[in-house]
């Protein structure tokens, strides 16, 4: 097990890993997924300023449950990351350099991990209720207004992960028997 | 005539919703436990022991197994010697599912605009009528990792058997790591168009197999070549791409054969009851 910690002290700890790895992952990351992604984008687009910085930081591809009495989060499992293909290579390209979410990703998403020495890390598609265990605290940081959909500041502890898509652009996926 | 009245419906409701969601039953756990034997690879094996393990942690912590809690589907049975009284059948349903998703995920929203309607209503109902003085209701919310990788073609009656196969098939490929294997995968064969599409659904939401000797066959074998394709538990690689394949058929026209195949994740939740 690896364990890699947010806001990270050298992006260059990223290189190291390799598709397969298991990894847990601390600190400081951010919750994105379509609604976010799209106006993210927008804004990068029009040259607006962006309501967090992107540079370095890991996002997770959830769309959490509300809390229940006495935890920071609700069950937040990981949403399919193919849908955010479309939005991710631009803002890999901005300076994100981590996604962490389900399944495969298009040719467009692993030449921007190769270009910008980003990853893509695949938690467990399902573990909605486990995954809520690693997070310590959780705050709207943008997007208010698209509820499970907003911008999520989350603490998390030991987060469960396997590099999907290396800095090298090696992809698990492309190594199952069928393809 | 037996009254039911809607309130008696809209708790029904809310509590099935709720204890779908949470707690995952006893059949799919069992499948994930059988996967899990029968599972060669690294990664297969412990996305399944995850599977498992976050079902317990659910349970024990009163949680969403997932926090994609769905979209609500409601296969409905209605004995024609049943009044309901108090209110509309479909309103008492949907303020059932409010009151349940008070505490999960609200995930539905108009089509176009993208405006959430902030209480994962309407659920989507589908009556029919039967004998008796009796409400059977499933209750199947629907995530939609799984369910966008749904598909329908309407197959020529010269694509036959081999065709059907090919298509229920071609789509579990096509759906890849997205939808959360090993999925659940429900068709529909014949009927029209929407007809399909419905048993497809009905398929997963129920998940009985087969009396009919032939389709049990059929169910078999799909199951069997869909666990050659190697995509395994969350796509990366394994014996275990399905844990079960449901297969419902109707009657159709001369000129077609349309097929539904409805792609479920391992989560798969549903529940019955009667009232």
């Amino acid at each position: 097990m690896i364990e890699i910690t947010f806001p990270i002290a050298d992006r260059k700890e990223l290189e190291k890993l390799k598709i397969g790895d298991r990894v847990l992952l601390n600190g400081e990351i951010y919750t994105a997924r379509d609604a976010a992604h799209k106006r993210l984008v927008a804004l990068i687009e029009s040259g607006k300023e962006l309501p967090i910085s992107l540079k370095d930081i890991a996002v997770y591809y959830t769309g959490p449950c509300p809390a229940p009495k006495g935890r920071p989060i609700g069950s937040c499992g990981p949403t399919t990351s193919g849908r955010m293909d479309a939005y991710a290579p631009l803002l890999l390209d901005c300076g994100q350099a981590v996604m962490i979410g389900k399944g495969e990703r298009n040719q467009a998403v692993i030449d921007a991990c190769k270009r910008n020495k980003a990853v893509y890390l695949a938690a467990a598609g399902g573990a909605g209720a486990l995954l809520a265990d690693c997070v310590k605290e959780c705050t709207v940081v943008a997007f208010d207004e698209l509820l499970s959909e907003a911008i999520h500041k989350l603490k998390v502890e030991k987060m469960p992960l396997i590099v999907a898509i290396d800095a090298c652009g090696n992809d698990i996926f492309s190594l199952r028997e069928y393809k | 005539m037996r009254e039911i009245s809607v309130e008696v419906i809209s708790d029904a409701i809310e509590k099935l919703c709720k204890d779908v969601c949470i707690q995952l039953n006893e059949k799919t756990v069992q499948l994930l436990e059988n996967a899990l034997n029968t599972e060669k690879t690294e990664f297969g094996k412990a996305n399944l022991e995850i599977a498992i393990e976050n079902s317990r942690v659910a349970r024990e912590n009163n949680m969403p197994i997932c926090q994609d809690t769905g979209m609500v589907v409601v296969f409905a049975e209605i004995g024609q010697d049943v009044h309901i009284v108090g209110g509309l059948f479909e309103d008492a349903v949907n303020e059932g599912v409010r009151r349940a998703y008070k505490d999960f995920r609200k995930s539905v929203l108009t089509p176009i605009d993208r405006v959430n309607t902030k209480d994962n209503t309407p659920a989507v109902v589908h009556v029919s009528l039967c004998k008796g003085d009796k409400i059977a209701l499933t209750v199947a919310p629907k995530g939609f990792g799984s369910e966008n990788m749904s598909a329908l073609k309407m197959l020529k009656p010269s694509d036959s058997i081999e065709g059907i196969k090919n298509f229920v098939i071609e789509t579990v490929k096509n759906a890849g790591a997205n939808p959360c294997p090993p999925v659940v995968v429900g068709v529909g064969i014949g009927g029209t168009m929407e007809k399909a599409a419905i048993m497809a659904k009905h398929a997963v939401a129920v998940s009985v197999p087969a009396k009919d000797e032939a389709i049990a066959k059929l169910e078999e074998e799909l199951l069997e070549k869909i666990n050659r394709l190697g995509i395994g538990p969350q796509g990366m690689g394994g014996v275990n791409t399905a844990l079960a394949v449901y297969v419902e058929t109707y009657p159709t026209h001369i000129a077609g054969l349309p097929v539904a195949v409805n792609i479920q994740c391992h989560c798969a939740r549903h529940g019955e009851v009667v009232l």
